[in-house]
C-alpha cells in the first residue's frame, strides 16, 4: 500500500517538476533570508518596511476579491466593508483596557468590550470570523441577485457598515476613530499571511469546489444543471473572501496605527478592484504582482500630487493627481489587455525561463543563421 | 413503474403558450423521442422537467430509489433535480469555456462529492480517494465517447461534433437515471450521426439508463426510439411507436410534410 503511494508520487516527479520545486524552495529561502535581515534593519529602513507591509496586505485584499470576482464570476464591491469590520474588531480586541479608556473620552466604551484584551493573532482570527459572519449575513439576500445588482447591493452594504461604525459611539468611538494601535505587524506577519492565503487559494482552485466556482463563472445555467447549487457555492466563496478581507483589514489597522470610518469609503474597494483587474481576473500571481506594483507606485508617484514641470509648462499641485494616473492606467488595461498583466495565467518557472531565455535564443539563432550563409 | 411521469405541463411566455398540456412519461430502459417543428416547445418542456422553468401548471414526478411512490419534483431547483438523477445536454452547447475537457467532466462529478470544502483543501484521505475515483470515472467516460486523447485540451477548442459528445459525457458524470438530450446530432456529419445513434442505443443497455431526446434527424428517431411524442405549437398532436407516428396524417401534415418541402 505504502509502496504504491510512493510510486504515485515518484511518477509525478518529472525532471521539470523537480527543477520547479528546487527553484521554488530557493526563492522562498531567499525571501526568508531577506526578510530576516530586513527585520534587523540591515537592508530596509522603517519606511520601506511599511510599504512592503502595505504591498503584502493589499495582495491579501486583492486575493480575497479575486476569489469572488475573478474565480467565481460575481461582481462584488463590498471589500471596504469587510475590511472595516476586520480592522475594528482587531483593534477593539487587541488594544489594552487603559488605551481604550483614554480614547473614549466623548462617551465611555461598553465596559464588556473595554475589558477584553486578546493577543494579536487571536484578535486577527476573531476579526476574520466576524467578517466572514458579516459576509454570510449580507450574502443571504444579496447572492440571489445577478450581475450589477450584486455590485450595487454590496457597495451599499459597505457604506451601511461605515455609517453604523460612525454612530456606534460606545463601541467604535464614532467619527474620531481609534488610535495608538501597536505596530505589531512586521514582515513576518504580512508576508506570512499573504503566503498562507496564496497557498490556500491555489490549492482550493484545484479541488472539486474550486472547479465548481469556476464552472459558475463560466456558465451558471450549465453549472446548475450539472448539480452545482449556485447559492451554496457562491456563499462559500463569498464567506471565504469576507474572512480573508477581514484579516487584511486587521493588518492594515496595525500597520497604519489608527483607524476611523472615513478610511473605509467605497473608494477603497475601487483601489482593490484596480489591483484585481490590472493583475488579471482569476490569476493569483497576477494579483500579487499588481498589488506590489500599484501599492509601491502609489508611494513613489507622490510627487505627482505636488505639481511638476514638463519643460516649459508647469503642472500645478493637484491633490489626487496620482489617482487620475492610475485610473487612466486602469482604462488602458481594460481597453487593451482585458486579461490583465498576467493574461489570466498563473506564474510558472517555465514561463519565466522562456521569457528570460528569449533574447539569448534569438542571438543564438542569429549566429546560426550567420554561419549558414 | 415509470422513471419519469409528467402530468399536463403548461408553460406560457407572455401571451404565447409554448407548451400546452404535455404529459410524457419514460419507462425504465426506454428511449423516447420528442419531435416537432422549430418553436414547437420541445426545449421548453425539457426546461420544465429539469427545473429551469417552473410550469404554469402541471406536475413532474420522478421515480425514487427503493420506493413505490414517485417524487413530485415540480419546480425544484435544477441542481436538486440533477442530484436526484436527471441529467441533460443543451441544444446550443454550454460547455465550461475556461476549463479543459477533463475538467468539464470532473465538474459534473462534483454533485456526488461528499467531502466538505476544508476536507478537500487539505486533501483529507476521504477527499483524496474521492478525487482519485472521480478522475478515473471521468477518464472512463471520456474513453466511452472517444475523447480520452483530448482530455487536457480546452473544451472550446474541440470541433463541434466532439463538443456535443463531451456534453453527453459531462451529463453522464452526474450519474443520472434519466438522460435528456436536446438535439444531440445537430451540426454533426452523417458518420458522426451514425456513431451517436449507436452510442445512445448502447448506453441504455450498458448504463441502465432511460433516455428522453429531442431530435430532428428522423433517421435516429426512427432507428432507436421506442416511442415518440410529436409536438406542434405546444400541443401533442401524436404519440406512439415510430411506425404509428409515421403513419399519422396529422404528423405528416405538421412535421414530416415540412421536412419534405
Ligand atoms: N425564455 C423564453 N422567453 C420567451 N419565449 C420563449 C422562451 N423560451 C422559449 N420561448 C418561446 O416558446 C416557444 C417554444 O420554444 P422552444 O421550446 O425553444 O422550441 P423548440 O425547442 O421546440 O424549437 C417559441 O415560440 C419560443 O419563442
Ligand atoms: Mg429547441
Amino acid at each position: 500500500m505504502a509502496e504504491k503511494k510512493f510510486t504515485g508520487v515518484a511518477a509525478r516527479m518529472t525532471p521539470r517538476r523537480g527543477r520547479d520545486l528546487t527553484l521554488s524552495c530557493a526563492a522562498i529561502a531567499a525571501i526568508l533570508l531577506f526578510t530576516h535581515f530586513a527585520m534587523q534593519g540591515f537592508i530596509l529602513d522603517a519606511y520601506l518596511v511599511r510599504i512592503l507591509n502595505m504591498c503584502a496586505t493589499y495582495a491579501i485584499l486583492g486575493l480575497s476579491m479575486n476569489l469572488v470576482n475573478g474565480f467565481t464570476g460575481l461582481f462584488s464591491l463590498g471589500q471596504a466593508g469587510f475590511m472595516a469590520v476586520g480592522a475594528y474588531v482587531t483593534t477593539i480586541l487587541f488594544l489594552s483596557p487603559e488605551a481604550k479608556g483614554a480614547l473614549f473620552y466623548l462617551k465611555p466604551m461598553e465596559p464588556f468590550l473595554q475589558a477584553i484584551q486578546l493577543p494579536f493573532w487571536l484578535s486577527l482570527l476573531v476579526a476574520g470570523l466576524v467578517s466572514a459572519l458579516a459576509a454570510f449575513l449580507i450574502g443571504f439576500p444579496c447572492l440571489r441577485l445577478r450581475g450589477d445588482y450584486l455590485a450595487i447591493a454590496t457597495l451599499g452594504f459597505s457604506e451601511i457598515i461605515r455609517v453604523l461604525f460612525t454612530n456606534m459611539q460606545t463601541v467604535t468611538n464614532g467619527a474620531v476613530g481609534l488610535k495608538g494601535i501597536p505596530p505589531v505587524v512586521n514582515l513576518w506577519w504580512s508576508f506570512g499571511i499573504m503566503a498562507l492565503v496564496i497557498v490556500f487559494i491555489r490549492r482550493l482552485m484545484r479541488t472539486s469546489y474550486g472547479r465548481a466556482f469556476k464552472a459558475i463563472r463560466d456558465d451558471e445555467v450549465a453549472a446548475e444543471s450539472m448539480g452545482i447549487s449556485l447559492f451554496k457555492h457562491k456563499m462559500m466563496s463569498f464567506v471565504l473572501s469576507g474572512f480573508i478581507a477581514g484579516l487584511g483589514g486587521g493588518l492594515i489597522a496595525s500597520i497604519v496605527g489608527s483607524i476611523n470610518p472615513l478610511q473605509f469609503r467605497f473608494i477603497l474597494s475601487y483601489d482593490i478592484l484596480m489591483i484585481v483587474v490590472l493583475g488579471g481576473m482569476g490569476s493569483v500571481s497576477g494579483t500579487v504582482v499588481a498589488a506590489f506594483l500599484i501599492t509601491a507606485a502609489k508611494e513613489w508617484l507622490r510627487w505627482l500630487d505636488n505639481g511638476f514641470s514638463l519643460g516649459l509648462f508647469r503642472v500645478p499641485a493637484i491633490a489626487g493627481m496620482r489617482m487620475v494616473v492610475f485610473s487612466v492606467l486602469l482604462m488602458l488595461v481594460i481597453l487593451f489587455y482585458r486579461q490583465g498583466l498576467s493574461g489570466g495565467k498563473e506564474f510558472s518557472w517555465q514561463a519565466l525561463i522562456d521569457f528570460l531565455g528569449k533574447p539569448a535564443r534569438r542571438d543564438l539563432k542569429r549566429e546560426e543563421g550567420g554561419k549558414k550563409t | 413503474m415509470s422513471i419519469l411521469r409528467c402530468e399536463n405541463l403548461v408553460m406560457r411566455f407572455g401571451g404565447v403558450t409554448a407548451v400546452d398540456d404535455f404529459s410524457p412519461h419514460v419507462d425504465p430502459g426506454e428511449i423516447v423521442a420528442v419531435i416537432g417543428p422549430n418553436g414547437a416547445g420541445k426545449t421548453t418542456a425539457f426546461n420544465m422537467i429539469t427545473g429551469v422553468y417552473k410550469p404554469a401548471s402541471g406536475r413532474v414526478f420522478l421515480e425514487q430509489d427503493g420506493q413505490v411512490t414517485m417524487r413530485d419534483i415540480t419546480g425544484m431547483r435544477p441542481d436538486r433535480v440533477a442530484a436526484l438523477g436527471i441529467a441533460r445536454t443543451f441544444q446550443n452547447i454550454r460547455l465550461f469555456k475556461s476549463q479543459t475537457v477533463l475538467e468539464n467532466v470532473l465538474i459534473a462529478c462534483h454533485v456526488r462529492v461528499r467531502s466538505g470544502l476544508f476536507g478537500a483543501e487539505i486533501s483529507w484521505p476521504r477527499y483524496y480517494l474521492e478525487e482519485r475515483a472521480m478522475r478515473e470515472r471521468a477518464m472512463a467516460l471520456l474513453e466511452r465517447v472517444g475523447l480520452q486523447d483530448a482530455a487536457g485540451e480546452m473544451a472550446t477548442s474541440l470541433p463541434y461534433g466532439k463538443q456535443r459528445r463531451l456534453e453527453i459525457a459531462r451529463a453522464l458524470a452526474t450519474q443520472p437515471k434519466l438522460l435528456l438530450l436536446d438535439e444531440p446530432a445537430a451540426g454533426m456529419n452523417p458518420k458522426e450521426t451514425e456513431d451517436l445513434t449507436r452510442f445512445v442505443y448502447d448506453l441504455r443497455g450498458q448504463m441502465n439508463l432511460a433516455v428522453l431526446m429531442i431530435e430532428h434527424h428522423m433517421q435516429i428517431v426512427m432507428d432507436i426510439s421506442d416511442r415518440i411524442y410529436v409536438l406542434d405549437y405546444g400541443r401533442t398532436i401524436a404519440q406512439g411507436t415510430a411506425a404509428a407516428v409515421q403513419a399519422n396524417p396529422a404528423v405528416i401534415e405538421a412535421y414530416l410534410g415540412v421536412e419534405e418541402a
